[in-house]
């Protein structure tokens, strides 16, 4: 049977301590929707996903994943949809194909259809002749892309994509989101992403909602948020919707390891 | 449980395994220089103490350190794969928790075990007598014990860590105490009361004891009682371990 709304929302909050990150926010996205999930840093956008993808556990409120509940039925939500997350998490001590290799067991496909998937989706994204390279040698655009590919190896319902192109020049850029266009029209495969470029939310999506201090606090197509904060473009429509000041963020422990990868990984090129 | 899922798991803790050299010598040059410049340094005083070969008696010992090292580390990489975000893309996969913490433990076990082994050919190539054959993959069965044991340890530990900063006070305060306490570097019997309570405290002793009584037929505690004692602490480790791992927020 397929849902209507593929991922439906709920009164979802999430606390950590006194600090609410994610307050009270509902909202459904339809089967087959490039849906984009915009917001400042700190407004709560990778929160909302963790959340989506059972990474952490709501405070209160109900999550449905292509129907399933994410906290009762965890793997079959699990199995419905792929994520390409913020950060690299590739093993970069193993090959491109073993990547993909380690996904399809976790994911219990069959070896045959495996074998199959990971050359179909190292050819889509143009990397199967480097499927026996150590992911550590690849730049960051073939990173991305290997994700991509690994993130669809299980022919997901849903691609959760946080912030997807970042860091990446134009000509990535396009290519990637060239992919994920294709993907959503021929699989019917939806869309939920993030990100910080307003052009590529207004091209790209069907519909985008706005997230600040974590409330929902507009959703609707890139022209009804136009009109509606009288703006001609998107980022103009953002910032008037969202407020000029820059935003503070807590920092975790996480981001902080983040951070220091980050510069680790600048002081080795 | 999905053995395929163990499986992928297990091997790919191999590949990184086979694939960093350098770590591969390092956490085997540690141990050698203890046996070397122990094993020839107390060897008159040992003898003189009338206790025998100190070369024999001191190979089990640091077959045993090899092993400890190696597992609590592959455990405490939980940290580097959280860091480096690989543990997400494990996180979100539709298996549970007890599977990723069995696979993982077991690859490690596994790593850790093989450095054990290393310890010990090089020990037998420059003159380490086993008193039986037949007694060597008892000798293994222990090793393969307290590897799983601290390997479950180290990702107990690890699942609580923020960070790799915490890692020194876990040499410091559990590592090394564990293997100094252990009746690796000297005999149990006739120690100081205080000493001799702790030894018994630390599982490492029961490990260091197992294969020191198959290799070379010396034992303190005997081979029922380190046998029993090792597969109720590894078992309860493992439980725990699983425990914190799956209450690990990413």
């Amino acid at each position: 049977m397929e849902e209507k709304f593929i991922i439906q929302v709920e009164n979802l909050t999430k606390k950590f301590g006194d600090f609410t990150a994610v307050n009270d926010i509902s909202f459904k996205v339809k089967t087959g929707e490039i849906f984009a999930f915009l917001g400042p840093n700190g407004a709560g956008k990778t929160t909302t996903i963790k959340m989506l993808t059972t990474l952490l556990t709501p405070t209160s409120g109900n999550i449905h994943i292509n129907g399933f509940n994410s906290v009762t039925k965890q793997d079959d939500a699990r199995r419905s949809f792929g994520i390409v997350f913020q950060d690299p998490s590739l093993d970069d001590e193993l090959t491109a194909y073993e990547n993909m290799e380690y996904h399809g067991v976790l994911y219990k496909i069959p070896k045959d259809t495996r074998k199959k998937r990971i050359e179909e989706m190292l050819k889509f994204v143009e990397l199967w002749n480097r499927k026996n390279e150590l992911v550590k040698n690849f730049s960051g655009g073939m990173k991305r892309r290997l994700e991509i590919a690994r993130g669809l190896l299980h022919h997901p319902k849903i691609f959760f994509l946080d912030e997807p192109t970042l860091g990446l020049d134009p000509q990535t850029r396009n290519h990637i989101w060239e992919y994920i266009q294709k993907l959503n029209k021929e699989e019917g495969t939806t869309i939920f992403f993030t990100t910080h470029y307003m052009e590529e939310a207004d091209k790209v999506s069907n519909i985008i909602a706005i997230i600040d201090g974590g409330k929902i606090i507009t959703q609707g197509t890139a022209e009804e948020l136009k009109v509606k904060t009288k703006t001609t473009s998107l980022e103009d429509a953002f910032i008037s919707l969202t407020g000029k000041q820059i935003r503070e963020e807590e920092v975790s422990g996480a981001d902080r390891m983040r951070m220091r990868r980050r510069m680790f990984n600048r002081m080795r090129r | 449980m999905d053995a395929n899922v163990i499986y992928i798991l297990w091997k790919r803790q191999l590949i990184r395994y086979s694939r960093s050299k350098s770590r591969m010598i390092g956490s085997i040059a540690q141990p050698l220089l203890f046996l070397f410049a122990l094993g020839l340094g107390f060897s008159s005083v040992f003898q003189q103490a009338g206790q025998g070969n100190y070369f024999q008696f001191l190979t089990p010992g640091i077959i045993s350190m090899a092993i400890l090292f190696t597992a609590i580390f592959t455990g405490i990489e939980i940290i580097w794969d959280r860091q480096f975000g690989f543990l997400k893309e494990t996180l979100v996969a539709p298996v549970s928790r007890l599977e990723i913490m069995i696979g993982r433990t077991l690859g490690g076990a596994t790593v850790a075990s093989l450095q054990g082994i290393i310890v010990m050919i090089i020990a037998l190539l420059v003159g380490f007598v086993p008193q039986s054959l037949l007694m060597i993959p008892v000798a293994f069965a222990f090793m393969f014990l307290i590897a799983t044991l601290f390997a479950a340890i180290g990702t107990a530990i690890a699942s609580r860590l923020e960070d790799m900063q915490g890692f020194q006070l876990i040499m410091n305060f559990i590592v090394m105490p564990l293997f100094f306490l252990s009746g690796a570097l000297f005999p149990l019997a006739g120690l100081p009361q205080v000493v001799g309570i702790i030894s018994k405290v630390d599982l490492l002793s029961y490990g260091v004891d197992g294969i020191r009584s198959a290799l070379t037929g010396v034992s303190y505690f005997g081979f029922a009682v380190d046998f029993a004692v090792l597969g109720v602490s590894t078992a309860v480790c493992l439980a725990i371990g699983s425990y914190l791992f799956s209450k690990m927020q990413i």
